[in-house]
């Protein structure tokens, strides 16, 4: 599993503007960016590198920043192939909380998930093809 | 606290409700014509409104009494509400309120007077568990402020051992507190906390070490998270007191160890809730404005006295055999009551939903704006450092739930905003709860 940060966002002008410099400032590289909105606030995704020093980062800058633990997967450069992985989960009774999509360098597709890590979700992957990627192969 | 309940005038503090209500009726009708006869203010509100004293024939002529705000008493400076001239031999003592607006009250007591005052105080003492064989600490400041000499007359009546300090010198209000074995403490909520991180600085254990069993604490508020920290240092049941020097000093209400609500002493006033604009009475439970009205003062009667305290009655019984009915603890100031589409709320009640809900800090602030015609609630508040947020349906289903909570207790339909940390206003420690940007006219 990587560690995403994730941050808490008032709906006010330049609150995410702020988050990006913040983070550039530190000298800490963003490879993945995702915002959830509602109509009061949303929630910042981020993958980047030294995820707890950029946590740090945010907090001391007044922002409401955590790690959390999410899946990585690979995701093959052929139709349906997503869908099959969330039908194997919906095969197992498995809930996915939120899903994101970013490529990285040579063009590959990179899931990251959200999945009630107490349940042997790893070995569900792994056994319908896909692969797990791991930090390192992802940020510092 | 164990071992059976105690009591000081059980005979009082266990009357038959119908026998209490005709004492009431009987001291009433004699109040009434005091203040009639002896206070000109009285005489002349009573002549506007056509009433005379002999129109009183039961406990519901009260509701037809005129009102005595704060203003009227010090427009009363310094004597003009005393029902008996202040060098009369008969009154020994004078109290007043600090006064820092205006003109300070005056209240001038009988010797019946301290007795009545020291006897509702030995009330308390009994039920925190104390009698005439306990040292009570008094360690309220003793002068004008009717803390000190209020706890100090409750030990006259008790036939307590009284050891005097007053506030202040706290390492040597502890040394003797050990020293002496005492086993009652009588302060403020924040004086006690003082003692027990004294204590404890010391090197002292008081919960163990300490004989101190019960502290009767009051005249200011004690939150209950406050009230816990005390009883946990100090090893004590704490019952909170309420009185104010314009009706008497402490011990117009008081708590017994259920802490479940204050016993007012109504064989001495009588407690009403009104509703602080159209002064009706709302029916028990119902948050309000308390009143009193005094049934035994002879030096200075009051009639239906505005406390512009919050508090409710709380129906049913007590578990301590006490048939005096009780007031809630005093949620708040009437100057901070909020109208919301045509409901009276005030800012504590978003607070103590709010501590039930322990994935919110406690800094909140609400904002009201109008929406058309209707008023519109915003309440923002701060998730606490722990709160997993990543899930937003976390999120909303915490604001739906506090939501529900707002609803059902304040009849006033809220918009629940979760904000960025740090994000709600705060001054010196003490935040502006509200902020109120409605368009004036309703
Ligand atoms: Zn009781």
């Amino acid at each position: 599993m990587i560690d995403q940060i994730v941050v808490f966002l008032e709906n006010k002008k330049g609150r995410l503007a702020a988050l990006c410099r913040a983070i550039g400032d530190a000298g800490i590289s963003m490879h993945a960016l995702t915002v959830a909105d509602t109509a009061n606030y949303g929630v910042a995704r981020i993958i980047a590198d030294t995820p707890a020093r950029a946590c740090e980062v945010l907090g001391a800058a007044g922002f409401r920043a955590s790690l959390t633990k999410v899946f990585a997967i690979e995701v093959p450069d052929k139709a349906g192939g997503l869908a099959s992985l969330l039908e194997t989960f919906d095969a197992a009774d498995i809930n996915v909380e939120y899903a994101y999509c970013f490529t990285v360098e040579g063009g590959k597709a990179i899931d990251v998930l959200r999945i009630d890590s107490s349940l042997n979700v790893e070995k569900i992957i792994t056994g319908a093809g896909f692969r797990v990627v791991r930090p390192e192969e992802l940020y510092r | 606290m164990a071992g059976p309940e105690r009591y000081f005038q059980p005979e009082i503090e266990k009357m038959d409700p119908e026998a209490l209500r005709a004492l009431q009726l009987e001291r009433l009708k004699k109040t009434v014509e005091l203040c009639y006869e002896s206070i000109p203010f009285y005489k002349q509100r009573f002549d506007q409104l056509g009433i005379r004293p002999e129109d009183v024939i039961s406990l519901d002529d009260l509701a037809r009494l005129p009102f005595t705000t704060k203003q009227d008493m010090r427009d009363a400076y310094p004597f003009n509400l005393f029902a008996i001239p202040a060098d009369d031999a008969r009154v020994q003592r004078l109290h007043a309120s600090s006064g820092t607006t205006g003109n300070a009250t005056v209240c001038g007591y009988t010797q019946n007077d301290i007795d009545v005052w020291g006897d509702t105080f030995a009330r308390a003492i009994a039920q925190v568990g104390g009698g005439a064989a306990s040292i009570l600490q008094v360690s309220y400041g003793y002068g004008l402020f009717t803390g000190g000499l209020g706890a100090h007359e409750g030990g006259i009546r008790m036939r307590a051992t009284i050891l005097p300090m007053s506030s202040g010198n706290t390492r040597r209000q502890v040394q003797m507190m050990k020293d002496f074995g005492v086993d009652i403490l009588a302060c403020t909520p924040s004086y006690a906390l003082l003692i027990a991180d004294t204590a404890i600085e010391m090197g002292y254990d008081p919960a163990n070490d300490f004989k101190v069993a019960g502290a009767i604490l009051g005249a200011e508020p004690c939150s209950e998270g406050m009230r816990r920290d005390i009883e946990n240092k100090l090893g004590v049941k704490m019952v909170d007191i309420y009185g104010l020097s314009e009706v008497m000093g402490p011990g117009v209400s008081c708590e017994c160890r259920y802490q479940t609500g204050l016993h007012v002493a109504e064989d001495h006033f009588i407690i009403e809730i009104v509703d602080p604009k159209t002064l009706q009475a709302v029916p028990d439970g119902q948050w309000g404005e308390v009143v009193f009205s005094t049934l035994s003062k002879e030096c200075s009667p009051l009639i239906r006295y505005r406390t512009r305290d919050i508090s409710r009655i709380l129906p049913g019984e007590c578990a301590c055999g006490r048939t005096l009915r009780r007031m809630d603890r005093i949620t708040g100031r009437t100057d901070d009551m909020l109208i919301i589409r045509g409901v009276n709320v005030f800012p504590s009640q978003f607070q103590e939903v709010l501590a039930n809900f322990p994935e919110v800090a406690s800094h909140y602030q609400i904002i009201l704006t109008s929406k058309g015609p209707l008023d519109y609630v915003t309440l923002k508040v701060e998730t606490v450092p722990e709160f997993d947020f990543d899930e937003i349906r976390k999120i909303e289903n915490l604001r739906q739930r506090i939501n529900g909570e707002l609803k059902s207790n304040l009849q006033v339909s809220v918009d629940v905003q979760v904000s960025e940390p740090k994000s709600i206003e705060r001054s010196e420690g003490k935040a502006r709860r509200v902020i109120d940007l409605r368009e004036k006219g309703n």
